[in-house]
């Protein structure tokens, strides 16, 4: 027990230290804007990972609550002059109740049929975004207003690496704390044993719940971070099916039920688009052999992969 | 003693088949009693209707004199019943200390916003529920592998993970779904010595078991199930002798077994 506090607050001060000393390596704002997407999917990959890695639980609709988030300090700072991190709260609470109204019905499904109901979820939140366009702009998308934070106005990629990179520390705190919990025991259980964990007297269905609130939250504080960073927002780029899958791909690349993994995971999905533009017209495929490589060599993703290697060479 | 756990005409139908067909049971507090029957008597079946996986078709299961048919497992289990499993169900991907943990799930009473947090009263909590889960395997002989993933755990220690998980719920009644299955014989001496202490605390039990030495040493009272219904219920003496039990369930091979026994 106390090895493994001690490793969990490794991790969140090691985390910590990377994410202050990057800056003094970055050379470009072009570093910084890459640097603060990989927190940001890294946050709402975290999100996901409770909900996929931990209770065991697919959503191929997280997007969806991206797309609220982000919208949500659109909207409420352009047509209700809402303070920017206001309507960020606003839009986590307004993805935690779609969430919440949404999750009991549909966390009864299993497998398949869970994340063919998840992602008419997510299909249904971008088509609303698509064609509210009086709202949103339709697929054209609209601009996002900056946002002042004690007269300051927050703006530039260094500015938004720094407060991506405090989200993403807080949300990594949040997620530990959480998976030592009572709760994180009990969505682990559900994971191995919904029976088991009924005849223990576990409420399954409501812990359900409330890891798909909770994770739907993490997305949409990463929908409205990714809004305020690129300062213009689409439904496809925050909500779109592909923004989904791309999603749970950094969950599973970078290990289920691993919260450093799904970081791991963000990062190689952000990085390596950029990295290997220099291939030209071979970059996708390239990346998607990447992808599969991982996968084959690393199956139980980056980090629990590893992790098993390191065990199995130091016993 | 008034019983804690009864079953009145209890009945379920599959398609037409009764699986368990007007069985009536008590068990009172400290008591082992145990269900004996052929495969496919509807023993498992049964353990399903009580512990709430199933719905009846009929009659009723009173749990400390209320009625409780149908309600679901998990408030069974906050009214003092749980069980173990005959085909195990273990959360393979957590340390077994971890796993008897989840059985203490029904006394935390810490809410999500406190979890996300780590107040202090949740590290309390978490360190409350490690030191009754210590002494849960403590009690089923499992307290040096309490650190180890359930996953590498051995069949036997398995078994015995399941009853101090659900013994960690403190429950009224437990109900064992053939603990001693699978087990050697060292390791069914070991869960046979758990089912008395448990006992001896006062916690009705209502087992399944095979190991018919085990059930006749072990038991204060036998019901024996025939497709799905109850030929006979009584003390083991009685039951070993019943020439109806040792047509139906002791049979051709199973009469070599009973004088064993």
């Amino acid at each position: 027990m106390e090895r493994l506090l001690r490793n969990r607050w490794a991790l969140v001060l090691a985390l910590a230290l990377v994410l202050a000393a990057l800056p003094l390596v970055f050379p470009s704002n072009y570093y910084f804007r890459v640097a603060a997407l990989v927190n940001i999917f890294a946050l709402a990959a975290i999100g996901l990972n409770l909900l996929m890695g931990y209770a065991g639980q697919v959503s191929l609709g997280h997007a969806g609550f991206m797309g609220i988030g982000a919208y949500a300090v659109a909207i409420g700072a352009s047509r209700f002059g809402l303070n920017g991190a206001v309507a960020m709260l606003a839009g986590a609470a307004i993805a935690g109740l779609l969430a919440f109204l949404v999750g009991r019905p549909i966390l009864r499904l299993k497998g398949h049929y869970l994340a063919v109901a998840t992602l008419g979820l997510g299909l249904l939140i971008s088509m609303t975004l698509t064609n509210e366009a009086g709202w949103t702009g339709g697929p054209d998308g609209m601009a996002v207003p900056r946002l002042e934070l004690f007269g300051l106005r927050l703006r530039g990629p260094d500015t938004w690496y720094m407060i991506s990179a405090g989200a993403l520390v807080l949300g990594v705190i949040l997620a530990l704390n959480l998976i030592e919990s009572p709760t994180g025991r009990a969505m682990r259980a559900i994971h191995d044993s919904e029976i088991a964990a009924r005849v223990v007297g576990v409420d399954v269905a409501a812990y359900k719940l409330k890891i798909f609130v909770i994770s739907a939250i993490y997305a949409s504080i990463a929908g409205s971070l990714m809004a305020f960073l690129n300062g213009h927002i689409t439904p496809d780029g925050t909500a779109g099916f592909l923004r989904s899958v791309e999603l749970v791909t950094m969950v599973v690349l970078g290990g289920l039920g691993s919260v450093l993994g799904a970081i791991v995971g963000a990062a190689m999905l952000v990085i390596l688009p950029q990295a290997l533009t220099i291939f030209h017209e071979y970059e996708h495929l390239l990346l998607g052999l990447i992808i599969m490589a991982s996968m084959i060599l690393l199956p139980r993703g980056v980090i629990p992969s590893l992790l098993a290697r390191l065990r199995g060479g130091g016993a | 003693m008034s019983a804690l756990l009864e079953t009145e005409n209890l009945s379920i139908a599959f398609g037409g088949i009764t699986a368990v067909d007007q069985v009536s049971l008590a068990v009172s507090p400290g008591q082992i009693h145990s269900v004996i029957g052929p495969n496919g008597a509807g023993k498992t079946t049964l353990f399903n209707l009580i512990s709430g996986l199933y719905q009846p078709s009929g009659g009723r299961v009173n749990l400390a004199g209320e009625e409780v048919t149908g309600l679901p497992p998990e408030q069974l289990a906050r009214r003092g019943l749980s069980r173990s499993f005959q085909n195990l169900q273990i959360f393979f991907r957590m340390s077994a200390v971890e796993n008897v943990m989840v059985g203490c799930h029904r006394h935390e009473r810490t809410g999500i916003l406190s979890h996300l947090l780590a107040l202090p009263n949740v590290r309390a909590e978490n360190r409350n529920s490690r030191e009754i889960a210590m002494a849960q395997l403590a009690r089923v002989g499992l307290a040096d592998l309490a650190e180890k993933e359930a996953g590498s755990l051995s069949y036997g220690a398995l078994k015995r993970l399941e009853i101090a998980r659900a013994l960690a719920t403190e429950p009224r009644i437990l109900l064992l779904d053939e603990p001693a299955a699978g087990c050697n014989a060292v390791e069914t001496e070991e869960i046979d010595r758990v089912i008395h202490d448990v006992a001896k605390a006062g916690i009705a039990i209502l087992l399944v078991e095979h190991d018919m030495r085990l059930v006749m040493r072990i038991s204060d009272e036998i019901t024996v199930l025939e497709r799905g219904r109850k030929l006979v219920s009584g003390k083991p003496d009685a039951v070993r002798e019943d020439p109806r039990v040792i047509a139906a369930y002791l049979g051709t091979f199973g009469s070599e077994e009973a004088n064993r026994a």
